[in-house]
């Protein structure tokens, strides 16, 4: 109630926060105009729509079946090394989408170890190429989100409910039935709605897994009139479309109210009565370590490949991870620019939480093309491929940020905001001397997530590229494309060192020195 | 600061021209690539041009117009070298190209004409080949004879998207002037063999090498390259009753800031210098039979009773019908 | 001589008045039930909160507005009275200069004022690494620095074990005689009030009272304290 005793200044916030919704709502309502509306959606526009529904739904509804058993064995199984694998599901937030296609590809292409090992014994082979390996894909990506999201359901269970069964004499289906089923309809249609969401806007997985007319997201067809047809005013009308659907996608995983687990408290261990058994000690052995081999055998096998290829790259690679690295960390600059201005005023107003919203609702590809068409009649959108790469990077980055920032940002200020205010400390020595040195852990993280997120993608950069301007994996891409595989493999290694190196700089930078 | 500089950087060297000219090609991304005809032809013509001559790869044929169309009058380039005679009337109707003013006497055979003659005056021809689904020998046994052999069998295929590419459009073509209105019930009967729909040749020949299908569609010139650089005799061209035709060109584009150069590369296009690399980096027959004799892989043509190709000018009305069907029968 | 002149706040059902004097160098305890408002009478001098009406004065000057670090007080809360990322010197100095850039002179200030409080040599050493006590001299330090002409505590050492408290209620009477501050403490216990404070504001029923003698009110306690203290 005494909060505002300190004065801190939410006009900064303000101008950051109208500096995002006007680039949001801009980019747009210029998408908007510009799209045709009268010549309405053409059958393979609808097929789009179709195809990008149903994989979003496949994905969802398999990396949640998928998940369950590893949660569940997760959450009642104590074991050496249980942290580390609860840690290494957080890791595919940071993977490059790229990175993952190509060890998929590895694993479960025509070429790949699966395929290999099934001609072998005989079994028909498995495709990767369109939807199936679009929605392996996804899974690969939202399993481990899953798992997080519904092992945070089981360990919020209280133990001493638990503790009651077990004094009640409950047996597995009285405890299923009475205990985890009522948790499981609550946490696993959350998780289902936000991979949903996830899933529909994903542009890297349907570029290079998806294609041709079977295969054809939204956004993938955004990009193809964009590019193939240069066909703005389709471009824009499908645009339009992709905002509906991700819009309603939003909306959707917001009324599942998210409450995402970033990291702490998932390393509790419920001791629970109904645990023993050799059926179900194999049980979770075998679904932890096919979940564990599921996610790291891609990864490995990039690497493997990649440290060959290393000596293979073309000189460009190293041009592209330099031009990529100074992207990331010019996004990362940009982000902490609107992030702690609008975080700082939504430890006085949570409304300005609100902006980070837009973020989540936004398609790159939409402000991609909202800016083309804004930009193209001022200047050559093509010179300013890089410069709009880390601005849309730094506002896909803006909602996780502020996710991590507001609640500490609110914390100094209940906690410190009066005995600043008594002793008259306000303005830009408030900031130096007390919050960031306070928020020095969070900045660190977020700016670590931005970095990383912003390293590893390929989105907006795929619209405005000319031949001379990549980024890494944009380059990538292009020497999957021309199917230099162990290039591309030496150029992943390279791309996924710099993702997770710049995370763990800025993440470990911001631990460093910080005390209680 | 780093990356604005670096920005900078990538700017000023387009504006280098200012002491040597630089002439701007776009292209499709294997023409540049070390192996394909790009480094020598470059070397080549900076011989006799005094100039710098630069290549783009900017994707294959539908996305290299798309890319003129995106940049308009800013574009830098001031030739573009790799559309074919299907797309040439869209490229005229887009009204970026200027005149070439040149009169050549290519020799490409014309199924539906006089050979020799050349009447369009945007775009000069390079060179030329036949469409046609390539294989591995010691992979596949029951070679499909036509399309009809084809969706019977299950055998997997990689082709192009038509949008993006013009072996894609070459495809489309191929079916529909094979077919006429039956062209939809063939591409229903394909879409099960379709593995993956490739947005450029580079991507598609790369999958079929990877092994992720067991043909894909190519030129019948494409073999050679594996016998000749490779001394792979392995891979082999499916015949069929008969094969589409592409014929590869060139044109200048109207806002390029070096016409003259650009009218010097388009003759230089013609001369032995440049047909002669062809063959060999390109993989497709030259458009001016250079002095040198073509290698012996090449000698396997079609007899001009198979060829095919629809005229430039026809193909706009049948292109859109093509495509509805195309797209209505592969989203299935 | 600070002057609440007919002070009234009102926070949905929450409401106090107040309509009172507090001499100047006048060492005043507040006490009364839990939930009448003892810390949000402080809040108000403070400048923490500001009144729906009347007028907070200071030696006839009107302070109502004022920012919380223009007013002739410092503050020492339950907890959090240091920041735990600056070291004991300069969370002293935090009271001399906002942004630590300090002068010579103010630099020998800060060691003063802390070997006054007993931690001649802690100036480098972070919150984190003193003990519960050493905590509240350090905060007591920044007290002795700032120098205001009034000192409030809202239950500053309730963290405390009995013994250590008494040691810090001694610290603050000695470093209330060296400055000639007056004082205004938020307590729950009567006995801290007879030991520091000769008068006492009793905060009950909505009202903040004016000051009277400690001695004498918890004699005679009116029956809202009595029921309060049982």
């Amino acid at each position: 109630m005494a909060r505002g005793a300190l004065q801190v200044r939410r006009w900064p916030g303000g101008v950051a926060a109208v500096c995002v919704a006007t680039l949001i709502l801009g980019t747009l309502l210029a998408v908007v105009l510009r799209a045709e509306a009268g010549r309405g959606l053409g059958p393979s526009d609808w097929a789009a729509i179709r195809f990008t529904v149903w994989q979003a739904l496949l994905s969802a509804v398999l990396s949640v079946l998928l998940a369950i058993p590893v949660a569940r064995a997760l959450a009642r199984r104590a074991f050496p090394g249980r942290r580390a694998i609860i840690g290494f599901l957080g890791a595919p937030f940071i993977l490059p989408v790229i990175v993952a296609v190509l060890g998929l590809l590895s694993v479960f292409g025509r070429g790949g170890i699966l395929n290999v090992a099934l001609r072998w014994v005989g079994l028909p082979e498995v495709q990767i190429y369109g939807l199936h390996g679009v929605v392996l894909a996804h899974v690969f990506f939202n399993v481990p989100l899953a798992t997080r999201l519904i092992l945070q359901g089981w360990q919020e269970i209280p133990a001493e409910r638990f503790r009651l069964a077990a004094q009640l004499g409950f047996g597995p289906r009285e405890m299923a039935r009475v205990i985890e089923r009522p948790m499981l309809r609550r946490a696993v249609p959350l998780a289902a709605v936000v991979i949903f969401a996830l899933c529909i806007s994903s542009f890297t997985v349907a570029l290079t897994l998806g294609g041709g007319p079977r295969a054809t997201t939204v956004e993938l067809a955004i990009y193809e009139a964009f590019h193939f047809e240069f066909d703005l005013g389709r471009a824009a009308l499908l645009a339009t479309v992709q905002i509906v659907l991700v819009g309603v996608a939003a909306l959707l995983a917001l009324r599942a109210s998210v409450a995402e687990g970033f990291g702490a408290g998932l390393d509790r261990v419920v001791t629970r009565s109904d645990s023993g058994g050799l059926g179900k000690v194999s049980l979770d052995f075998v679904s932890i370590t096919a979940a564990s081999l599921f996610l790291l055998v891609p990864i490995v096998m990039v690497a493997v490949e990649g440290a060959a290829g290393l000596w293979k790259m073309p000189a460009q690679v190293w041009t592209a991870a330099v031009v990529s690295f100074c992207v990331a960390l010019a996004s990362t600059g940009i982000m902490l620019a609107l992030a702690l201005p609008i975080a700082i005023a939504a430890a006085s107003w949570r409304g300005f939480e609100a902006v980070g919203l837009f973020g989540i609702a936004a398609s790159p590809l939409v402000i991609g093309v909202g800016l083309f068409v804004v930009i193209f009649p001022i200047a050559d959108p093509f010179a300013l491929a890089l410069p709009v790469t880390a601005l849309v990077n730094a506002v896909m980055a803006l909602p996780f940020a502020l996710r991590i920032l507001v609640g500490p940002v609110r914390d100094v200020v209940e906690s410190y905001g009066r005995l600043s205010a008594t002793l008259g400390i306000g303005g830009w020595a408030w900031m130096r001397l007390i919050l960031l040195p306070r928020l020095k852990g969070p900045l660190g993280f977020a700016s670590g997530l931005a970095a990383a997120l912003s390293m590893g993608d390929l989105g907006v950069i795929a619209l405005f590229a000319d031949s001379e301007t990549a980024t890494l994996p944009l380059q990538m891409y292009r020497l999957m494309g021309s199917y230099q595989m162990e290039a591309a493999a030496g150029a992943a290694v390279v791309l996924l060192v710099t993702s997770f190196g710049l995370f763990w700089a800025f993440d470990r930078g911001g631990r460093s020195h910080v005390d209680a | 600061m780093k990356y604005l500089a670096l920005a900078a950087g990538t700017l000023m060297s387009t504006a280098a021209w200012a002491e040597t000219p630089v002439l701007t090609v776009y292209t499709y991304d294997s023409f540049v690539a070390d192996w394909g005809p790009g480094p020598q032809i470059e070397a080549a013509f900076e011989e006799t041009c005094d100039c710098d001559l630069k290549f783009v790869a900017a994707g294959d044929g539908a996305a290299l117009l798309a890319r003129l169309r995106l940049e308009g009058a800013r574009s830098d380039a001031d030739i573009v070298l790799g559309l074919d005679t299907n797309l040439a009337g869209a490229a005229a109707e887009s009204g970026l190209f200027a005149p070439h003013g040149q009169s050549v006497a290519p020799d490409v055979p014309n199924p539906s004409g006089e050979a020799g003659a050349w009447e369009d005056p945007l775009f000069l021809p390079y060179d030329w080949g036949y469409f046609a689904f390539i294989y591995d020998t010691e992979k596949l046994a029951d070679v499909p004879g036509s399309f009809e052999e084809l969706a019977a069998s299950d055998v997997s295929i990689v082709i192009q998207d038509p949008r993006s590419s013009t072996p894609g459009l070459g495809l489309l073509l191929w079916v529909k002037e094979q077919y006429g209105d039956e062209a939809g019930a063939i591409w229903e009967g394909l879409a099960d063999n379709v593995v993956t729909v490739t947005k450029g040749w580079s991507e598609a020949y790369g999958l079929f090498l990877e092994g992720e299908a067991d043909m894909v569609l190519s030129y019948t010139t494409s073999p050679a390259y594996h016998i000749v650089a490779e001394e792979d005799e392995s891979k082999a061209a499916a015949p069929f009753p008969s094969h589409y035709m592409q014929i590869e060109v060139a044109g200048k584009l109207a806002n390029s800031d070096q016409p003259e150069l650009a009218d010097k590369f388009l003759a230089f296009m013609t001369t032995d210098a440049f047909q002669s690399v062809i063959p060999t980096t390109n993989w497709m027959y030259p458009a001016f039979t250079p002095n040198e004799p073509l290698p012996d892989a090449f000698a396997k043509p079609i007899g001009p009773e198979q060829a095919r190709l629809i005229p430039a000018g026809d193909v706009a009305a049948i292109r859109e019908e093509a495509m509805a069907e195309w797209r209505a029968a592969l989203s299935k | 001589m600070l002057m609440l002149e007919d002070v009234r706040l009102r926070q949905g059902d929450f409401a106090l008045r107040a309509d009172l004097a507090v001499e100047t160098g006048a060492r005043v305890a507040v006490i009364g039930p839990s939930g009448a408002g003892k810390s949000t009478l402080l809040s108000l001098i403070a400048g923490f909160i500001a009144p729906d009406r009347g007028r907070i004065l200071w030696d006839g000057k009107d302070m109502t507005g004022a920012a919380p670090g223009k007013r002739p007080v410092a503050m020492l809360f339950q907890d959090n009275n240091l920041f735990p990322h600056l070291t004991v010197a300069e969370n002293v100095g935090l009271g001399l200069r906002h942004n630590l850039r300090l002068t010579e002179t103010e630099r020998d200030r800060v060691e003063t004022a802390l070997g006054r409080v007993g931690l001649e040599g802690y100036g480098t050493r972070k919150p984190a690494a003193l003990s519960g006590g050493q905590q509240s001299r350090a905060a007591l330090a920044r007290v002795l620095v700032q120098d205001r002409a009034f000192v409030l505590l809202d239950e500053p050492f309730a963290a405390l074990g009995p013994a250590l408290k008494a040691e810090m209620l001694d610290l603050v009477e000695e470093v209330l005689e060296e400055t000639g501050a007056g004082l205004l403490i938020v307590s729950h216990e009567p006995e801290d009030a007879r030991r520091i404070a000769p008068q006492t504001i009793l905060v009950a029923d909505g009202r903040a009272e004016p000051p009277v003698t400690t001695q004498d009110l918890l004699d005679n306690p009116p029956p809202a304290l009595r029921a309060y203290l049982g």
